[in-house]
């Protein structure tokens, strides 16, 4: 299993062809109190960049850009009843969706751990 | 989390800046100013204010005096600008009101405070709101008569302390305010500090907002911050519990095209000046209190979860456009999602079915009564 991060503040956990996708630490201490996540339907399609989620917090809503292409094999539906999850476990049991992917060298520009902790260091 | 543009000037602090800053705020612009949006947590703070009591900088609000050589003079003069009765204003009472256009748009909704001490006779203290300070003032300029001089409190810091246990803090540091109602002003004494109070707010609860001279604000906020009962609260938890009260954020539920007679705000124009009328704008709204507006204010409750934010397309069950929203966001003492908007006044009685249209889709809400959370005000007896 790889973890990788996006400049958008998303992290992906790949398992063969299926990537998890999430939002950093980072992120949801940025957000504050998250109340509601809207998620695609599964079998959408996904463009990288696309809008795959919205994250509502009590202040606004931001969007999550789909950090890679493929298709949504799953979303968490525990969000639904349970948004403040994103902020207790943001990069665990509070991750979005499950995207099946169909093109993985989309991977290769994305940061490491190492990579990502310095970059949010330098902001 | 918006970006300051390279080109606008640098942000405006309050007096509380340092403060806000130790306390390892969240800092954001607004109004021109850099400004604590929260401390711990939108959620948290809210809460906290709503059982307890809450502590804000409110610095940014533009205070003045309107300085005339007697009550009736200044009083007539305001009268010429605002719907409300300053006249008959009691001696340590405060009153709200709005500055309105000679067509009765909203330009700032404001509080207006007539001294109790008769040394201040032909005083009378004004809050409006910061973004809309400076074009305040410049109106007030523009009419001033020769014998009534605007002085703006530059100098002067203000703090609320929200919640129903502000005045138990308070009492206990020795300010004579227990006996006090809501809308009742006046010099108080806090600690060894000088500040000028009145009993009212923005968040539907019992409290209080604290003028003082801005050499002594972060005496002040220490001093209220060291209560037990009082944590810092920004502006994130000041908008939600503005909202969930029912409260008008100026810019938002009201502006330039919305009179006060369409924002449910008829009830701060007294009988004698429906009556008499004299003030810009008069025309309409005397037309709308009579015939009744063809737009009102509304609360919106959409079902389940998912919040409608400002400018949120409000439509009726057949796809008929009815309005917009015009605050929205989530309730954290109500529990979910809740939105102010305006819709047309056939569509706006309590228990309508209306649709928000969120991000393409439909979202199902029903229009409700405001305030969403009841007032927690210390009345007069009538």
């Amino acid at each position: 299993m790889t973890v990788c991060f996006t400049e958008d503040h998303e992290w992906i956990s790949v398992e063969g062809e299926t990537a998890v996708v999430g939002i950093t630490n980072y992120a949801q201490a940025q957000l504050g109190d998250v109340v509601f996540v809207e998620l695609p339907d599964v079998g959408r399609t996904l463009a990288k960049g696309d809008e795959a989620a919205v994250v509502e917090s009590v202040k606004a809503a931001s969007e999550v850009f789909a950090p890679v292409s493929g298709t949504v094999a799953a979303v968490n539906a525990a969000l639904a009843t349970a948004p403040e999850t994103v902020n207790a476990a943001p990069e665990g049991e509070g991750w979005f969706v499950k995207i099946t992917l169909s093109d993985p060298s989309e991977l290769d520009g994305l940061m490491d751990r190492a990579a990502y902790d310095a970059f949010v260091a330098a902001l | 989390m918006a970006d300051t543009p390279d080109h606008a000037p640098p942000p405006l602090v309050t007096p509380l800046n340092a403060a806000h800053r130790a306390l390892g705020a969240r800092m954001v612009p607004f109004a021109g100013y850099d400004m604590p949006v929260q401390y711990s947590g939108i959620l948290a703070e809210h809460l906290h204010t709503r059982a307890s009591a809450g502590l804000f900088d409110v610095s940014h609000m533009g205070q003045a005096f309107l300085v005339g050589p007697d009550h009736a003079s200044t009083a007539r003069f305001l009268e010429s600008l605002v719907p409300a009765d300053i006249l008959h204003l009691r001696p340590g009472a405060q009153r709200y009101s709005q500055f309105l256009s000679p067509d009765g748009g909203t330009l700032d909704d404001l509080m207006i405070h007539r001294p109790h001490n008769p040394d201040d006779d032909g005083t009378l203290m004004l809050v409006v709101n910061a973004a809309r300070k400076d074009h305040d003032f410049d109106l007030i300029r523009r009419h001033l008569p020769a014998d009534i001089r605007l002085d703006i409190a530059r100098d002067r810091a203000l703090l609320a302390l929200q919640g129903p246990k502000a005045v138990d803090v308070l009492v206990r540091l020795g300010a004579d305010v227990a006996d006090w109602t809501f809308m009742t002003a006046g010099p108080i004494r806090i600690g060894t500090l000088d500040a000028h109070a009145s009993r009212s707010g923005y968040t539907g609860e019992d409290g209080f907002e604290i003028s003082v001279h801005d050499t002594r604000a972060a005496d002040l906020w220490s001093l209220l911050l060291a209560a037990p009962e009082v944590l810092p609260v920004g502006l994130g938890a000041r908008d939600s519990l503005r909202l969930e009260a029912g409260l008008c954020l100026y810019g938002h539920d009201l502006d330039e095209t919305t009179s006060p007679v369409e924002a449910g705000l008829a009830w701060s124009i007294q009988p004698r000046r429906r009556l008499e009328g004299g003030f810009p704008g008069a025309e309409r709204i005397q037309f709308e209190i009579a015939n009744g507006p063809a737009r009102r204010r509304v609360g919106l409750k959409p079902e389940g979860r998912q919040p409608a934010r400002e400018g949120t397309e409000i439509r009726d069950l057949s796809g008929r456009h009815l309005g917009t929203v015009t605050s929205g966001g989530f309730g954290p003492t109500v529990g979910g999602p809740i939105a102010m908007g305006y819709v047309a006044a056939a569509s706006a009685a309590p228990g309508t079915k209306v649709v928000l249209m969120v991000r393409g889709r439909e979202l199902a809400a029903e229009i409700v009564p405001l305030p969403f959370v009841p007032a927690n005000f210390v009345r007069r007896p009538a």
